[in-house]
């Protein structure tokens, strides 16, 4: 006799804990046959607060782990989704896609993790500088993470979106909460199990699934968020954007991609979500430059 | 301990004789319009407005007001010189116009200093020491960066961003001028720029020097004016990037009123920077840095050291110090050089630091003023110390721009980061201790752009500044300043 299937909850991600939307609301989105994808967590502005604070008590854990460590998480992340790559085909062929793509999707979402676990402890030194200045004093400049970055991810895709902006703002030591495509929720959850069980510190990323016009504005009004990313090309959600976050000066970065290129993974990414600070020290000069050769 | 003096008023009422620059060589017009295409024009305003000197509230000249047709004009002669000659210029041709603007600058470095310094009110030794050379190497720094951009982002294509619009402050008239023009030129951008309406003669006299330098036409454009002049730099349709300088308070209204355009935007805004003396501080020198970082430039610094926050087994010797020190700060004609403290910038910021005395004595402050001697004509304030403050405290909250330092005090490192980071700011921070662990401790640990340990406002062109938080976004000086003014094409 076939054992009885057991059903997925879907859930949401908020400070390493998988709740159901404290607003108890769904929706239940449908495939391209018309074929429910499940209940999913309808979230509320409660929940972005509730991610905003977890984020925040993360950042600082997280932004001071070794450049090193942070890489091996990013890794860890690429093993776990190779781990479950099967499910995430699925999960994208039940939504839309067919298997050729399904499986490209997953394999360039591995190799979009893999690519950005490398730079973690790189990126400092190609976006650092020692500064030659005109008086006796040693100046250097470092980036620093800007902070709790508030993604809406890419509408369009289930996971490669997701993935193309967790893994650079991550790879930069900040935390994030992502709204995941309305569309298209089941990969963002299933991601979210995937960060859960490869060593990333609860808070770090945090995910909501729900619609992105009811949560954009609590987002980016919100004044413990340091900087908001953008995928899509909606002139009214970046108009939106740039309006709610003249509050805080919030950084602004938005992007129109195909994160299915091969190639819409850089450095550059990354430096969007980083600050520069730059040290000075007096250095003592006792003994002219001939007495030391 | 050192030893008691004993009479005090004998050591302190020596005078110095005046010192006084020369202002027999400077020439200033009655009259300035704006400067479009290479050219000045009388403003289609019509309007013009009086420029003070601070310091004996004199009127110098009078300067064009432009409106939205003059920001017209001025943006439709650099989209013009952008298209048809600028962008066609080859970089190490662009990079030579650059230099011949920087050495033109330093053949005319007094007249621009003595200028600055009747303009603004800041100390002449400070004009002519800090702002003009800068303002000079600035320009020198990123002429060579013209004909070098593909090193600066690896693996892209650089191109410039077209017409930029640049709104620069009052504190440091030339310096921030070529902080905004400089790299804009470098990156092959064509430039707007409103100076302050308080201080725009040494913008003028750039514009003069960059006539000289053959510059072609309508590349650089200053439009003089007041706020509604900025607008309409702001607001104009074709220009494709903002710098501003300014306050926390314009810069939200700018990134506000540019939803829904794709202009690019750096802000460069306010601070209440923490400047922090661990037990272990070489004291005279800490005391040395507490003065420089609040009373340099009247404390018209964005980045200025207006939170101070001291170990408390330190407190007391610091404060004994740091007090002997502010009598002995000559405050008053910014021409002399004997002159520490010259002129607040306009009565407005005048009021405006007053406003600020007030809120700190109704809050319950301990005020701590110097009593220099002050010329009876124009607009002084004695350097100020607030002790006896709270975290909550408007004065220690909220930006001054003025010589008024808050004082608190710390026990632990850790007290005093949360403490130095407990602001919506995060432009610089200052920490003096004389063990480079803890000095790195701190300097990872505080959210601000700059971090001066040892020392404090030093500045130079190849050192980024900018802000964390709401001091603004974008780097200004040296590699990272490059960024603000260019489009990544992979």
């Amino acid at each position: 006799m076939k054992n009885l299937d057991v059903l997925k909850t879907y859930k949401i991600y908020i400070g390493g804990s998988f709740p159901r939307t404290e607003s108890g609301r769904y929706y239940t989105p449908l495939n391209q046959k018309g074929e429910q994808l499940g209940n999913i967590c309808q979230s509320s502005r409660k929940d972005v607060r509730n991610s905003v604070v977890a984020a925040r008590k993360a950042f600082g854990g997280w932004s001071e782990r070794t450049a090193f460590n942070r890489g091996q998480i990013l890794y860890r992340i690429a093993e776990m989704l190779q781990g479950r790559k099967s499910q995430f085909i699925e999960e994208l062929i039940f939504q839309g896609s067919s298997k050729t793509n399904a499986e490209k999707e997953v394999n360039r979402s591995i190799d979009r993790l893999v690519y950005y676990a490398g730079w973690c402890d790189k990126y400092m030194q190609i976006l650092g500088s020692v500064n030659p200045v005109a008086s006796s004093h040693f100046n250097f400049s470092i980036a620093e993470p800007t902070g709790v970055v508030g993604v809406v991810s890419d509408q369009t895709t289930s996971l490669i979106g997701l993935v193309s902006l967790i893994a650079p703002i991550i790879a930069g030591g900040n935390t994030c909460v992502v709204l995941a495509s309305e569309g298209m929720p089941l990969c963002a959850v299933t991601f979210a199990e995937v960060l859960n069980a490869s060593d990333v510190p609860g808070g770090v990323v945090n995910i909501l699934t729900g619609s992105p016009s009811e949560l954009i504005k609590p987002l980016t009004t919100h004044m413990d968020v340091n900087a908001m990313a953008y995928s899509g090309d909606s002139t009214e959600v970046k108009a939106e954007l740039q309006q709610s976050s003249a509050l805080n000066l919030k950084r602004i970065s938005t992007y129109m991609k195909d994160w299915m290129k091969p190639n819409n993974q850089d450095l550059y990414l990354i430096a969007d979500f980083q600050e520069i600070k730059t040290t000075w020290h007096p250095i003592e000069n006792i003994g002219g430059s001939s007495s030391v050769y | 301990m050192a030893k008691k003096v004993t009479k005090k008023e004998d050591v302190f009422s020596w005078d110095y004789a005046p010192a006084l620059e020369g202002t027999a060589h400077v020439k200033i017009k009655n009259k300035y319009d704006l400067f479009i295409d290479g050219k000045f024009v009388k403003p289609m305003s019509g309007r013009y407005f009086d420029t003070i000197n601070p310091a004996t509230e004199e009127c110098v000249s009078q300067i064009a007001h432009g409106n939205d047709a003059d920001v017209d004009k001025a943006v439709k002669a650099a989209r013009k010189a952008y298209k048809n000659v600028w962008s066609k210029v080859s970089p190490s041709d662009r990079a030579k116009y650059i230099y011949r603007i920087a050495r033109l600058m330093q053949e005319r470095a007094r007249e621009l200093a003595v200028i600055e310094t009747i303009d603004s009110g800041k100390v002449i030794t400070e004009s002519r020491d800090i702002d003009i050379p800068l303002a000079c190497n600035h320009f020198f720094y990123y002429a060579g960066w013209a004909d070098k951009l593909a090193y600066a982002f690896p693996n892209r294509k650089v191109e410039p961003l077209g017409v930029v619009g640049q709104i620069i402050p009052w504190n440091f008239p030339l310096l921030m001028a070529a902080w905004k023009i400089a790299p804009a030129l470098a990156a092959g951008n064509t430039v707007v720029l409103k100076p302050a309406e308080t201080t725009s003669l040494t913008a003028l006299k750039l514009a003069e020097i960059i006539k000289d330098s053959g510059l072609p036409d309508g590349v650089v454009n200053i439009v003089t004016g007041h706020g509604d002049t900025g607008a309409a730099i702001v607001n104009h349709a074709d220009v494709n990037k903002i710098a501003f300088t300014g306050s926390t308070q314009v810069g939200k209204l700018i990134q506000a009123s540019i939803a829904g355009t794709d202009k690019k935007l750096t802000l460069e805004l306010g601070g209440k920077s923490a400047n922090i003396i661990l037990d272990d501080a070489p004291i005279d020198q800490a005391v040395e840095g507490i003065v420089n970082g609040i009373f340099f430039n009247q404390g018209h610094v964005c980045c200025a050291g207006s939170r101070l926050f001291v170990q408390e087994n330190v407190a007391d010797l610091v404060l004994k110090k740091l007090k002997r020190r502010m009598d002995q700060l000559i405050i008053g004609d910014p021409l002399d050089k004997n002159t520490d403290i010259g002129a607040i910038n306009s009565k407005e910021q005048l009021n405006t630091i007053n406003k600020y005395i007030a809120i700190g004595k109704d809050e319950g402050a301990d005020i701590y003023q110097a009593s220099p001697k002050v010329p009876e004509k124009g607009y002084y304030c004695a350097p100020t110390l607030f002790t006896d403050v709270a975290q909550s405290n408007r004065i220690v909250q909220e930006e001054i721009f003025g010589p008024v330092l808050t004082v608190q005090t710390f026990r632990t490192v850790d007290e005093v980061i949360q403490k130095a980071n407990n602001s919506p700011y995060g432009l610089a921070a200052g920490i003096w201790s004389d063990k480079g662990a803890r000095v790195f401790n701190l300097s990872s640990k505080l959210k601000a752009g700059v971090v001066w340990a040892n020392t404090y406002n030093k500045f130079d062109p190849t050192s980024p500044f900018g802000g964390y938080k709401e001091s603004g976004f974008g780097r200004e000086g040296g590699v990272h300043g490059l960024s603000a003014y260019v489009n990544l094409k992979s």
